[in-house]
């Protein structure tokens, strides 16, 4: 019966679509875009400066008054950084943020699943962990865990760089909820059908978790690529910088600061990050709204 | 097909119904607990432990040598005026950054929520991009910015002022600090507010208008009410981040000039570098209180407010 009733019901209050009242709001709309251009312009203009200075002779750069476009065009500052062992702080940042993207979506999937399905002896304990990690900031650890590190004898080295990141417990905590959602039907059935648990979740779960893993793998990165204090307290010999701390150091040397190089180094770790968010927007955002970064 | 008779006191985890379930979630969840252990826990208490020892970057090949010097790292700490400055420098660095990201968050929020369809996407993006750039490299390009002849007082200079040098300017280096934070974390509030104005239910709006309500009073009476939720949770997200800040004094003045920037972090950070591994650790325990009790008061006007 009252099936029957619920086509007919909505489609007579014809309004126009989303905007209630029309006229008056010309105005009004006038004003936010204006108000949008003006916010938008102050926020991306710090990057656009570095990016076009990057261009730049040092001379040109702190040229007053200030010119936005490059006059003489060089490619000069990133042979520079090229010269400057850049490179290698490049390749450094990237295996460190590549191995733990992969650590973080092997493990951070298996504790999720574990969490969010499975019955198993200490549960509790390991929820319980796992709120600790999520509340203890890394400010407060890092010379503990220096002086653990170094008795592992991880100091200044990958592992040391890598091991303790491996498992972060935002992406267990962003597993664990995407996974409750995931009927229970489904994994009693490939129980029925006789499946291990691990094939259970290797077949059956791993391939339902697409949009969560992205959403992990892309926090990770995020936090792995930017991260200073860590690396800055492992790394002891510069072959194992990592980008930020190498262009911290080299922005912090006094007097005779080459200001082309700077840039040039700032848009190597800034431009990367920005074309992987251009291309998953919508994970990033996604992401960062459930767990709120870092 | 039932679980058979009535539970006994202890669940037999490992019985021939439960085993395969319980043997896998141990194995699944063995390697974070490993790590937990070894990287989390045991430098928790650890730490603990060194902040009432004399430990130096001398004692690390035998870590139990060390002298117990009970509270003297923490009575130390207090007296000493490079700490309380430090502290005090959070603490403004937190209770200016905080209202100021959550206003400007806010602001943009409510205006790509204001019913403007074109260009949504990209003003979206644009506000967003800060929060993935690193505060190292952007700090890098803002110390030229902001640097005596740059681009900043050559702006100021069109109106006719006379700029500081912001960053060797003990008045002037902490807000240019705070301006650098709220840049990079507006985005982030920003779109949790724009989650939160998706709740709203238009019809709020629009029976408000009926009544002759304009837009400001809209947004004090429908929009900031309906919000508090998402309000603390931005709140107590960017108390965490904002006291623990370190990038940005690291790289811009290195604490300077005359500790008006040396924040917490930085203080347990140049501790470090010295070698004085108990004091630091001592210094960390009293900013992990200290971000303690802020996370447990606003948990508790969270908790009235809902």
């Amino acid at each position: 019966m009252t099936a029957l009733q619920t086509p007919v019901a909505p489609a007579p209050v014809a309004s126009p679509p989303h905007s209630p009242s029309r006229r008056p709001r010309r105005w009004r709309s006038w004003f936010v875009y204006c108000f949008l251009a003006v916010a938008a312009g102050l926020t991306v203009f710090p990057l656009a400066w570095s990016l076009l200075g990057s261009f730049k002779p040092s001379a040109e750069i702190i040229r007053i008054p200030p010119e936005l476009l490059p006059e003489n065009p060089t490619l000069g500052n990133y042979a520079d950084l090229l010269a400057d062992d850049f490179v290698r702080y490049f390749a450094n940042s990237t295996v460190v943020a590549v191995a733990s993207v992969v650590g973080n979506m092997a493990l951070c999937s298996m504790v999720g699943y574990a969490l969010a399905k499975l019955s198993f002896p200490g549960k509790r304990i390991v929820l319980l962990a796992v709120l600790v990690t999520i509340m203890v900031p890394g400010v407060v650890m890092f010379v503990p865990l220096f002086v653990t590190v170094n008795a592992f004898g991880l100091a200044n080295s990958y592992g040391g760089l890598i091991i303790p990141f491996l498992v972060g417990a935002g992406g267990v905590f962003v597993m664990r909820q995407y996974l409750l959602d995931i009927p229970d039907e489904l994994l009693e059935a490939a129980r029925i059908d006789g499946a291990g648990e691990f094939r259970i979740f290797t077949r059956v779960v791993l391939p339902l978790c697409g949009p969560a893993l992205a959403t992990v793998g892309i926090l990770t990165f995020l936090g792995s690529w930017n991260s200073l204090l860590w690396p800055l307290v492992v790394a002891q010999t510069k072959d194992l910088y990592t980008l930020p701390v190498a262009l911290a150091f080299l922005s912090q040397g006094d007097g005779t600061i080459n200001y082309g190089v700077s840039l040039a180094g700032s848009v190597l770790t800034i431009a990367p990050i920005v074309l992987v968010f251009l291309f998953f927007q919508k994970y990033f955002i996604a992401g960062i709204a459930t767990t709120g970064i870092k | 097909m039932s679980r058979g008779a009535p539970a006994p006191t202890r669940t037999n985890w490992f019985g021939p119904q439960r085993r395969p379930q319980s043997i896998a979630g141990l194995l699944m969840v063995a390697p974070f607990m490993v790590l937990f252990l070894l990287f989390q826990l045991w430098p928790i208490l650890s730490s603990f432990a060194m902040g009432f020892t004399d430990m130096t970057s001398r004692d690390l090949r035998s870590p139990f040598a060390v002298n117990f010097v009970g509270t003297e790292n923490f009575s130390g700490l207090l007296a000493d005026p490079t700490f309380r400055r430090a502290l005090l420098n959070t603490g403004v660095f937190v209770v200016v950054a905080i209202p100021l990201t959550m206003v400007c968050g806010l602001a943009l929020a409510i205006a790509l929520n204001s019913g403007i369809r074109r260009l949504k996407g990209v003003f979206r993006a644009a506000f967003f991009v800060p929060v993935v750039t690193s505060t190292v490299a952007v700090a890098v390009s803002w110390k030229f910015l902001f640097a005596d002849r740059g681009v900043v007082n050559w702006a100021v200079g069109l109106v006719g002022i006379d700029g500081p040098n912001y960053l060797q300017d003990t008045a002037w280096a902490m807000p240019v600090i705070i301006l650098l934070a709220v840049w990079r974390m507006t985005g982030l509030v920003m779109v949790l507010f724009l989650a939160g104005l998706q709740g709203i239910p238009s019809d709020l709006y629009e029976a408000a208008r009926v009544d002759g309500a304009g837009t400001w009073r809209q947004i004090r009476s429908i929009t900031v009410p309906l919000l508090v939720p998402t309000l603390l949770l931005a709140g107590v997200l960017l108390s965490v981040t904002f006291v623990q800040v370190f990038e940005e004094p690291f790289v811009l003045t290195q604490g300077g000039p005359l500790s008006s920037t040396t924040t917490a972090s930085l203080f347990v950070y140049d501790l470090f570098g010295f070698g004085r591994y108990g004091e630091a650790s001592a210094a960390s325990y009293v900013l992990f209180l200290a971000i303690a009790v802020l996370a447990l008061v606003q948990f508790r006007v969270f908790r009235r407010r809902t």
